[in-house]
């Protein structure tokens, strides 16, 4: 296929975000708002100050997490719909270890993240099992087991982990001062530590998709499992390892939600936020291609943190930002069936040119 | 019969209703090849509108077919996705999904917990009066009757009929289908968007009678896809799949009854996880390396009968794109 112009290819860009926020625009006139209003709204939540800003910060880390993992998953053609009950399995299991260990900060920080990698990889571990032995699908699988977990996290916080005070459905008691990385400072309540970790994960991620023997066995698996088995890949052992690694980073992104998310750290119900589902739509929308992860994951964060004040603000309900971001992925999509016909139409005319 | 076992039995067929539209229609868009995974965010979706189309309009059939139109729009937007900009249908039904329930969630605002109008049951004449089958099946809404309907006609349309035949001709062998001169991918765009508007059916059956109302979080999140996983439990059949879903509703009741029971020490929100749970085994039990393994162990006179009732094959083309050239 012939290079296109600078002008097009921008344009495939900047249509679909056009008719996105169009769209949305329409549907917060539906509702009987200012679109303008909502728009200045969700931009000032998300960049008012250090603390707002911290806010975003703190759905651009999870997000960025679930995203390259599955990057993992897409790459090995498996659709890890699981990733939301890995996100919480990953945030039950470390806020075993931030409730009952009395350790040193470092230590129990530590002894945290493992536990996180190891719930998430151990309910995605799961999914793969049933994938690759026992013939359930992975969508099916993954929904059933997400809607498990939660079901063992609102018994959780309902039962054995309730606060002392009684019974709530509200959340566990607040962890102790050991179980939580330092902030930055009290009003941006970032931790340093967590990012680098966070990106550290991110970029051996990549690096391991683009220069190792099993990102090459994962492609091979994603691209055609049939003749890639034929071949002597180990499929069944990719999809495995596809599904656990992108189940670890999730339980991390779980561990992170649980840390910094809300103004004490405790589990709540709901810890996953949608992150999971939503670090779908980011891959989607930039077809596998993990470097455009963290920008994507970037500005819907910017959109899900700003939105956070609409309900206070305007009175209209947060699920707004999830309209924005799931008709973007909409629209982007069909821009880009849309652009595989005028090509291959393009192709055709082309070819019959020739002749 | 005791009369409390009646009545559980009547609230199951209830219960159950919506799921059977729902597999139904998803029954019928995957019988021409297509996946409408869009399911759970469809019936959220067509549940609110459904709602307040039939509350501003003060006419439960007015509510009922704006349901059906959103269940058919997304379903088509699906087809237009998959059939026509040859994207992933999977993709495209999954960000509709949740586009569709965030949309249901924002525009539904102001319509949580009020009260609206409702269908109520009527009782049918003559059939009410047969003992045990009539209070069970025939004192329900219209929707519950709508069910029937549509299981016996899904049922006879696709294995009884000539344009059933080619309906399911261009779900396993599209080519084939397509040398005999059917038109397939327009025929996809149809049954897809008739199954849709099932599933918009099968949201206003909520929101107009199993469960009347809106309220968000919506009641009737997750039912989406067991819906989809009934489907494949029933083997893509309507009659296996009616019979799926009044399993999960029946599980579903009894685990509301073993709730109330005072001396039951099982937490309450673990019994949430039952349909779930059922969900995997369910799937497990029909895949088909489980079936054999089952089969193996059974007497030789049993095996044929248990293959062939457990077996679930999908139509040989699900998911696939066909070019006509």
């Amino acid at each position: 296929m012939k290079t296109r112009s600078l002008p097009l290819q921008i344009g495939l860009i900047v249509v679909p975000v056009a008719l996105a926020l169009l769209l949305t625009a329409l549907l917060i006139l539906a509702v009987g708002a200012d679109p303008l209003a909502v728009f200045q709204t969700v931009w000032e939540g998300a960049t008012r100050d250090s603390r707002s800003f911290g806010q975003v910060v703190n759905f651009w880390m999870p997000l960025t997490l679930v995203g390259v993992g599955l990057i993992v998953t897409f790459t090995a053609g498996l659709w890890n719909i699981g990733v939301e009950g890995q996100m919480v399995m990953g945030a039950v299991f470390a806020t075993w270890a931030a409730l009952s260990l009395d350790l040193p900060q470092p230590l129990l920080v530590a002894v945290e993240i493992l536990l996180a990698l190891l719930g998430g990889g151990l309910w995605a571990a799961l999914v793969g099992v049933l994938k690759t032995r026992l013939g359930v699908h992975e969508i099916f699988g993954g929904v059933a087991l997400n809607a498990l977990a939660n079901v063992l996290l609102i018994y959780l916080i309902s039962g054995p982990w309730q606060p002392p005070e009684g019974g709530s459905v509200r959340g566990t008691p607040p962890f102790p001062d050991a179980a939580i990385p330092t902030f930055l400072s009290d009003t941006f309540k970032v931790s340093l530590v967590a990012i680098l970790i966070v990106l550290a994960a991110a970029v051996a991620v990549v690096l391991a998709l683009r220069g190792t023997r099993w990102g090459l066995e994962l492609k091979a698996t994603g691209k055609n499992a049939r003749s890639a088995l034929l071949l002597g890949v180990p499929t069944r052992r990719a999809a495995m390892s596809a599904f656990i690694v992108c189940g670890a980073l999730a339980g991390v992104a779980g561990l992170y939600r649980v840390l910094f998310t809300f103004v004490s750290a405790s589990l709540r119900p709901g810890v996953s936020g949608g992150i999971g589902f939503l670090g779908v739509l980011v891959v989607l929308l930039v077809a596998v291609r993990p470097l455009g992860v963290p920008l994507v994951t970037f500005i819907f964060a910017l959109v899900l943190g700003g939105s956070a004040r609409l309900q206070i603000a305007l009175g209209l309900d947060a699920s707004l930002a999830g309209v924005l971001q799931g008709s973007l992925v909409l629209i982007v999509l069909l821009f880009n069936g849309l652009r595989g016909r005028l090509a291959a139409r393009e192709e055709i005319t082309e070819a019959a040119a020739h002749e | 019969m005791n009369e409390e076992l009646i009545r559980t039995l009547n609230s199951i067929v209830a219960s159950a209703t919506p799921l059977v539209i729902a597999s139904i229609g998803e029954t019928i868009t995957e019988r021409a090849g297509v996946v409408n995974l869009s399911l759970d965010g469809s019936i959220i979706l067509s549940a609110m509108v459904g709602f307040v189309a039939a509350l501003a309009s003060g006419s439960p059939l007015v509510g009922v077919l704006a349901a059906m139109f959103i269940g058919a729009l997304i379903a088509l937007i699906v087809a237009f996705g998959g059939i026509t900009l040859r994207q992933d249908q999977v993709a495209v039904g999954f960000v509709l999904t949740l586009l569709a329930a965030d949309l249901a969630q924002f525009l539904g605002q102001s319509y949580s917990r009020i009260p609206g109008p409702q269908v109520l049951n009527t009782s049918l004449p003559l059939l009410e009066q047969i003992p045990v089958i009539g209070p069970v099946f025939f004192r329900q809404s219209i929707f519950v009757y709508i069910s029937y309907l549509l299981v016996f006609g899904a049922w006879y349309w696709l294995f009884r009929t000539r344009p059933g035949l080619a309906h399911r001709a261009v779900g396993e062998r599209p080519e084939t289908a397509f040398a005999r001169g059917a038109r397939v991918n327009l025929l996809r765009y149809l049954y897809t968007g008739l199954g849709g508007a099932l599933v918009g059916l099968a949201g206003a059956a909520y929101s107009l009678s199993v469960k009347a109302g809106w309220s968000t979080p919506p009641s009737m999140a997750g039912d989406g896809w067991i819906a989809l996983a009934i489907v494949i439990f029933g083997g893509w059949h309507p009659f296996r799949v009616v019979l799926g879903a009044y399993l999960f509703a029946g599980l579903r009741v009894l685990a509301n009854i073993i709730q109330r029971t005072p001396d039951v020490s099982i937490p309450v929100v673990l019994l949430n996880g039952v349909p779930w749970a059922l969900m995997i085994v369910t799937l497990l039990l029909v895949s088909g390396g489980t079936v054999e393994r089952l089969v193996r162990v059974l007497p030789r006179p049993a095996q044929k009968w248990t293959r062939n009732f457990l077996r679930s094959d999908p139509p040989a083309a699900l998911g696939t794109r066909f070019e006509p050239e």
